[in-house]
């Protein structure tokens, strides 16, 4: 009897990617219990966490967290194939392609903040790409840009300010908040 | 340091986009011609480029029309509720005063007409 074992090693960026997708569905999940106004308009919280992984791990990291975020966090919701899943995956990959030009931006200048509201942008676009070709095709989608566009840019730069001060607390040189002082 | 040189570019260039955009989807065309109506026909059709007066008659008496340079308003009606003269200048393409007791209608419109027809 021969023993057939297959060994799937998992090594800590795995791990680490494990828990940073679970965070990002966590957020995913909480988030579509948020009511929204008009349809399509979220903050996208889980992408603070895809940015803080490009930020400390690179590209192939956070592409991973994204990718898993979709294909789980559409899991859970119960949309997985559904339009809404394919509007969800569209965005994740439309901003991952601009997250892979946009971090060779020198970091000199162009901060979390700046990655954040491209990414939105282009989040916004990749869904309104597959909006406008397959789902709705000739609709008056575009009398909604304005709103979907203003949306990009508070949410993108809120999550971009919240990663850069998550990404400002972790490390310990540059440390923004004390224990308080006891009496 | 939450914000770079390049981060407030960037949120720059975000907000010219959603200006833009605001431009692209709710802009309206500016009118170009006037079009007025009495009992459903047209009785003129004035560009809107110089200044002028027409008074156009219907049931209830007359009705007088201002044009000017890129707008149009109705500027008296014998109508009893004075709807149409209330609603001032018109300037974009594609709206309309409608003095319904006196069947008369002043209709703005732009290079392409936003509509094929408009029934009261």
């Amino acid at each position: 009897m021969t023993r057939w074992v297959i060994e799937l090693p998992v090594d800590a960026s795995d791990r680490r990617i494990a828990r940073l997708a679970a965070l990002a569905i966590g957020l995913t999940l909480a988030e579509a219990a948020i009511p929204s106004p008009v349809p399509g308009i979220k903050p996208g919280l889980a992408n603070i966490v895809i940015l803080l992984v490009l930020w400390q791990y690179g590209w192939r990291a956070a592409a991973w967290v994204s990718v898993l975020r979709v294909l789980a966090g559409s899991l859970l919701l119960g949309t997985l194939f559904a339009p809404g899943f394919w509007l969800s995956a569209a965005g994740a990959l439309a901003s991952l392609v601009v997250l892979g030009v946009a971090q060779y931006l020198p970091r000199r200048w162009f901060g979390p903040v700046a990655l954040s509201v491209l990414a939105a942008f282009a989040h916004l676009g990749g869904q309104l790409a597959l909006a406008m070709g397959w789902l709705l095709p000739g609709a008056a989608l575009l009398k909604l840009l304005p709103l979907f566009a203003a949306a990009a840019l508070i949410f993108g730069a809120i999550n971009g300010v919240v990663t850069a001060q998550l990404l400002a607390v972790d490390s310990p040189d540059k440390r923004q908040s004390r224990p308080c002082p006891t009496p | 340091m939450l914000l770079r040189a390049g981060d407030i570019g960037v949120l720059l260039a975000g907000g010219l986009a959603v200006a833009w955009s605001i431009w692209l989807a709710w802009g309206s065309e500016r009118g170009e011609t006037a079009i007025i109506r009495a009992g459903g026909q047209i009785v003129e059709t004035a560009a809107l480029n110089r200044t002028r007066q027409y008074s156009v008659s219907g049931p209830l008496g007359i009705t007088r029309i201002d044009i000017e340079p890129g707008r149009a308003r109705v500027a008296a009606d014998p109508s009893p509720r004075q709807r149409c003269v209330k609603q001032g200048w018109l300037t974009q393409a594609g709206s309309a005063a409608l003095c319904l007791p006196n069947q008369v209608s002043l209709e703005i419109r732009g290079q392409t007409a936003a509509y094929d027809t408009l029934g009261y």
